[in-house]
């Protein structure tokens, strides 16, 4: 690891200012993949603000506001706290069971809730600093796109990043609506809708999302619905726990009777951000809950899809994933 | 102690090294056994060439030794130096470290915790895994300059005296392990488990997670499923189980090597 200061930020204003101040500096909140990749010299910062005793790790409901009557998360609080509190788990099972996915227990007891949303790509070609990378080093090229890219995208990439965003978390924010709120530093928040808070690669792959630098996370808030008694997260991975998804979707549903009135489906493991498909939950809406819809409306989502050399597996494991995922939204229950 | 202060040397002990190590017999019987000395003899034992004097290259090997222990070692001159006061199995400690020291360095460079252990260094097998404020984390992913204040609980100070910590217990009853390195990493991430199951927390594989009231019951899925960031390569998993099923449920417990 290349040698930094280490700042621990006693507040909220100064750890912004001090931020914005250096461009070489990040924040330092659980550190799990921060450090990693510091460690890997993928990344290289000069100053690390110490971030996490800062507060901001309240779980509350909004009182007012385009989300009254929904909750907010605090930016730094812990994703095994997110997972587990009373309110996330009663009204956002959908979320409880995304971050529960994620990881192992002791890296969710880690991993902040802002931090999730701000991992970096696990692409092999970006960790690697021997290999081209376009994320990692712009304008080297991008090694998996003709190289071994089983894991990679299918959606929404460009020749320069096929690399995928590895957080289950985001993909369950990206099915509920999630708002990102951030807050700069001449004090200014801005509200940020998940689905616009990560990027697509196209010719810059080095940015991961639309945050600008002395942005810091303060809350994601989480809009009030009617999707709690039927959804599911559904991860399919190389291994029974602990691995990233080769496919995840993100399932809710919300009926009358067995008629549709509401569907959301994303996906994670498949793009550069999570992947929702409005087009195939605009489909479901009015039809009977039945396999053949559900399946109708896989082919829908999976009718863009653009593998790659080895990744073309995803096309049809992600068809029937969805499936299963609604599926299971409907009983409400694990598989 | 001072480098150069040796407790006298005994006839057999300065017939060994005039065997041994002829070129530095004088400087020995001079000035004492210093480290150079008792590294190059580590050496030579480590080759096996020991094997006739045994007896007495043991009694020399297990004297107090005149390498100064880790604790003793004074700080170099540091560039980012950060000083950090933090509780290790109930001992308050000082530290001053260079910013880049994960909390694992810390604990098995500078306090002689050798207990956890690194296995990957990246986060991805558990192996470093320790109990600070309550929760397991991976030490080896977790600056020490971040553990201002903090408490740290190892597999060191998990038994009480002689009595060892129930979990540990379990582990040896059960065979929960082959090689043992993963093992320190296993007890005390199944220690903090079992206490997140007793105030409710779900997993993946729970059945319904909207159910909110009570402890969580762990079926053997449920402990692997919560066990699964702590990898063993031996394989020793069913024994792993079975360990931790019987310290949950209080009651012994078969070992099943298949889930049917």
């Amino acid at each position: 690891m290349r040698p930094f200061t280490y700042t621990r930020a006693t507040d909220v204003a100064s750890a912004i200012r001090l931020l914005s101040q250096n461009p070489n500096a990040r924040f330092l909140a659980g550190g799990t993949n921060l450090l990693d990749l510091m460690k890997e010299d993928v990344e290289r910062p000069n100053t690390l603000i110490d971030i996490s005793e800062l507060g901001l790790t309240d779980i509350k409901s909004i009182a007012s506001g385009s989300n009254k009557g929904g909750i907010s998360l605090g930016g730094l609080g812990k994703n095994t706290d997110a997972a587990n509190h009373p309110l996330v788990r009663q009204h956002y099972p959908l979320l409880t069971q995304a971050i529960l996915a994620g990881a192992s227990g002791q890296l969710r007891n880690m991993a902040t809730n802002g931090g999730n949303l701000l991992q970096r790509t696990r692409c092999p070609y970006f960790y690697e600093v021997a290999m081209p990378c376009n994320k990692r080093e712009p304008g080297t090229g991008c090694g998996a796109k003709d190289g071994i890219n089983r894991m990679h995208a299918i959606f929404g990439w460009s020749d320069q990043c096929v690399a995928v965003y590895p957080s289950d978390m985001a993909v369950a924010l990206a099915a509920l609506d999630a708002v990102v709120t951030v807050r700069n530093a001449s004090g200014q928040e801005r509200r940020i809708p998940i689905l616009d808070f990560h990027r697509l690669p196209d010719n810059q792959p080095e940015k991961d999302t639309n945050l600008v630098h002395g942005e810091l996370i303060t809350a994601i808030e989480l809009p009030q619905n009617r999707l709690a008694d039927k959804s599911y997260y559904l991860k399919v991975r190389d291994r029974a726990s602990y691995a990233f998804a080769l496919v995840s979707v993100a399932a809710a549903l919300e009926t009358e009777g067995n008629t549709i009135k509401q569907a959301r489906i994303a996906m994670g493991g498949v793009a550069h951000k999570p992947w929702r498909s409005l087009k195939a939950e605009a489909m479901l809406v009015g039809k009977e809950a039945t396999e053949a819809n559900f399946k109708q409306a896989a082919d829908a989502v999976m009718a863009d899809a653009k593998p790659l050399a080895h990744n073309a597996f995803k096309v049809e494991l992600g068809n029937r994933s969805i499936v299963l995922a609604l599926q299971m939204a409907m009983k409400g229950s694990k598989i | 102690m001072d480098e150069h202060e040796s407790p006298e040397l005994t006839e057999d002990e300065k017939r060994l090294f005039a065997n041994l190590m002829p070129e530095d017999l004088n400087e020995i019987l001079d000035t004492g056994v210093n480290r150079r000395h008792f590294l190059k003899l580590m050496t030579l034992a480590g080759g096996g060439i020991l094997a006739a004097q045994s007896a007495v290259a043991e009694q020399l090997l297990t004297r107090p030794s005149n390498v100064p222990s880790p604790t003793e070692l004074a700080p170099f001159s540091l560039d980012n130096a950060v000083n950090v006061s933090f509780k290790v199995n109930g001992t308050a400690r000082k530290l001053t470290v260079d910013s880049r020291m994960t909390l694992l360095d810390a604990l098995r460079e500078r306090l002689d915790l050798t207990g956890s252990k690194k296995g990957c260094d990246h986060g991805q097998c558990g192996a470093c895994t320790v109990i600070v404020n309550g929760h397991r984390v991976l030490s080896c992913l977790t600056l020490t300059a971040s553990c201002e204040g903090k408490t740290v609980q190892t597999i060191e100070g998990l038994a009480q005296n002689d009595t060892l910590h129930p979990v540990q217990e379990a582990f040896l009853k059960h065979d929960g392990f082959q090689c043992g390195f993963c093992t320190p990493g296993q007890i005390c991430s199944a220690v903090a488990m079992l206490d997140e199951a007793k105030k409710g927390q779900a997993s993946y594989v729970t059945e319904n997670v909207r159910q909110t009231t009570g402890p969580a019951k762990l079926s053997n899925e449920e402990i692997r499923e919560r066990m699964s960031g702590n990898i063993c390569r031996c394989g020793a998993y069913p024994n792993i189980v079975a360990a931790i099923q019987e310290v949950y449920s209080g009651k012994p417990v078969e070992q099943i090597f298949r889930s049917v």
